[in-house]
C-alpha cells in the first residue's frame, strides 16, 4: 500500500542538535564563542592576531583554526601565545557543529574568556553550518569588491557583526562604499559593522571595546 | 562538495521516518531548497545514487521544489524577486526591505510503501 507521510524537518537539525550541545559546553564554561567567516585572503588570521594585540589582556583569548590542510594558522597563534587548536576538514569547505565539538576538549575552556573559530575560508556555505557559537561575524575585505553582499547573500544574512577590513586600500581599489552598505543593510537590518585595517590599526580599537562588552554582557 | 553532507541528513531523516511507519520501500521524497539556501539540487542528486544505494530508498524519485527569493518592502509592500545588482523595492526604490522567502532547506513529505 502507498501512503504519504508529512515530515517537514529541516535537514541541518541533525547539526543543530549537536550545535546546541557545543553552546551548552561554551555557557557551562563561561566563555563567548565567535564564528568568524570570510573568503580565502581577507585577512582573518592577521583580524585575530591584531584582536589579541588591541585586546591589552582584558580578555583570555584561544583560538580553534579550521583550515582545509594546514596548521599554519593555528601556529602563528600559538607563537602570539594564545592556545590554538588545529581542526583540518580534510577538504570539506566549511566547519560543522561536529568538527568543532571535536576540538573543544582540546582547549583549555574554564581558563579562557573568549574563543575566536576561524571557519575555513569560503563564501558559500559557512553560515549554514550553525556551529553553537555566540555571535557569527563576517570579514570583507575592500579588494574583494563592493559586489559581495549581493553576489553572497547568504553569508550577509547569516552573521551578527561585520568587519570591512584592509579599509587603508580604498584609495588605490575603486571600492564604493555606498553601495557595499546599502546591500548589507537590505540583508541584514541594522547589522553593526566595524571598518577597520588591521595593519595600520584604524578602527581595531572600537572594535576590540565593542568586543569586551560584548563578552562582558553574556 | 558540500552538498555531500545534506544528502546524508536528507536520507537519515526520510529513513527514520520511514521506519517509524513500518515502510518496505521509499518511494518519493519532496525537498523544499531555497534559492539562498546555498546549496544545489543537482549535486545532492548526484550523490543520492551513491549514499542511498542498499538502503530502502535507493530507488526513491527526489523531488525538489525550488523556492525563489523574494524580499518584501517595508514602506509600500510590495513582494519582489530582486534583481542581480540591487535589492531595493522596484516599485517605490525604497531600501527599507526585508528578506521573507527563499531560506528553506527541509524535508516536507515522504511516499512508502508498505507491506
Amino acid at each position: 500500500m502507498s501512503q504519504k507521510i508529512t515530515v517537514v524537518e529541516n535537514i541541518l537539525s541533525a547539526n543543530d542538535q549537536i550545535a546546541q550541545k557545543n553552546r551548552a559546553a561554551f555557557d557551562a564554561a563561561g566563555v563567548f564563542v565567535v564564528n568568524m567567516m570570510a573568503s580565502p585572503g581577507a585577512g582573518k588570521t592577521t583580524f585575530i592576531l591584531k584582536t589579541l594585540e588591541a585586546l591589552q589582556g582584558r580578555l583570555r583569548m584561544g583560538v580553534i583554526e579550521g583550515d582545509l590542510a594546514t596548521s599554519i594558522d593555528a601556529e602563528k597563534a600559538l607563537a602570539a601565545g594564545i592556545p590554538a587548536v588545529q581542526i583540518n576538514t580534510g577538504g570539506d569547505c566549511h566547519l560543522d557543529a561536529v568538527m568543532l565539538a571535536g576540538a573543544i576538549p582540546a582547549l583549555p575552556l574554564d581558563q579562557l574568556d573568549l574563543v575566536i573559530v576561524e571557519n575555513v575560508g569560503n563564501l558559500i556555505c559557512p553560515a549554514s553550518f550553525n556551529l553553537g557559537t555566540h555571535m557569527n561575524l563576517l570579514i570583507a575585505s575592500i579588494p574583494e569588491g563592493d559586489d559581495k553582499p549581493y553576489k553572497y547573500p547568504t553569508m550577509y544574512r547569516g552573521v551578527q557583526a561585520l568587519i570591512i577590513s584592509k579599509i587603508d586600500l580604498l584609495p588605490y581599489v575603486p571600492f564604493d562604499m555606498d553601495y557595499f552598505r546599502q546591500g548589507v543593510e537590505m540583508l541584514n537590518p541594522g547589522l553593526v559593522t566595524f571598518p577597520v585595517s588591521a595593519r595600520t590599526g584604524e578602527g581595531m580599537q572600537a572594535w576590540a571595546d565593542w568586543l569586551v562588552e560584548r563578552v562582558k554582557a553574556k | 562538495m558540500h552538498e555531500l553532507p545534506i544528502t546524508q541528513n536528507i536520507l537519515e531523516i526520510a529513513l527514520r521516518h520511514a521506519e517509524q511507519a513500518g515502510a518496505s520501500e521509499i518511494k518519493r521524497i519532496d525537498i523544499l531548497i531555497g534559492q539562498y539556501s546555498s546549496f544545489v539540487d543537482d549535486s545532492i542528486q548526484f550523490y543520492w545514487k551513491i549514499i542511498a544505494a542498499g538502503t530502502i530508498a535507493e530507488n526513491a524519485v527526489l523531488h525538489f521544489q525550488r523556492v525563489p527569493v523574494e524580499f518584501t518592502c517595508q514602506d509600500c509592500g510590495a513582494v519582489y524577486e530582486p534583481q542581480e545588482d540591487t535589492f531595493a523595492c522596484p516599485r517605490c526604490l525604497s531600501p527599507r526591505v526585508r528578506v521573507t522567502r527563499g531560506e528553506e532547506l527541509r524535508v516536507e513529505s515522504i511516499e512508502i510503501e508498505t507491506p
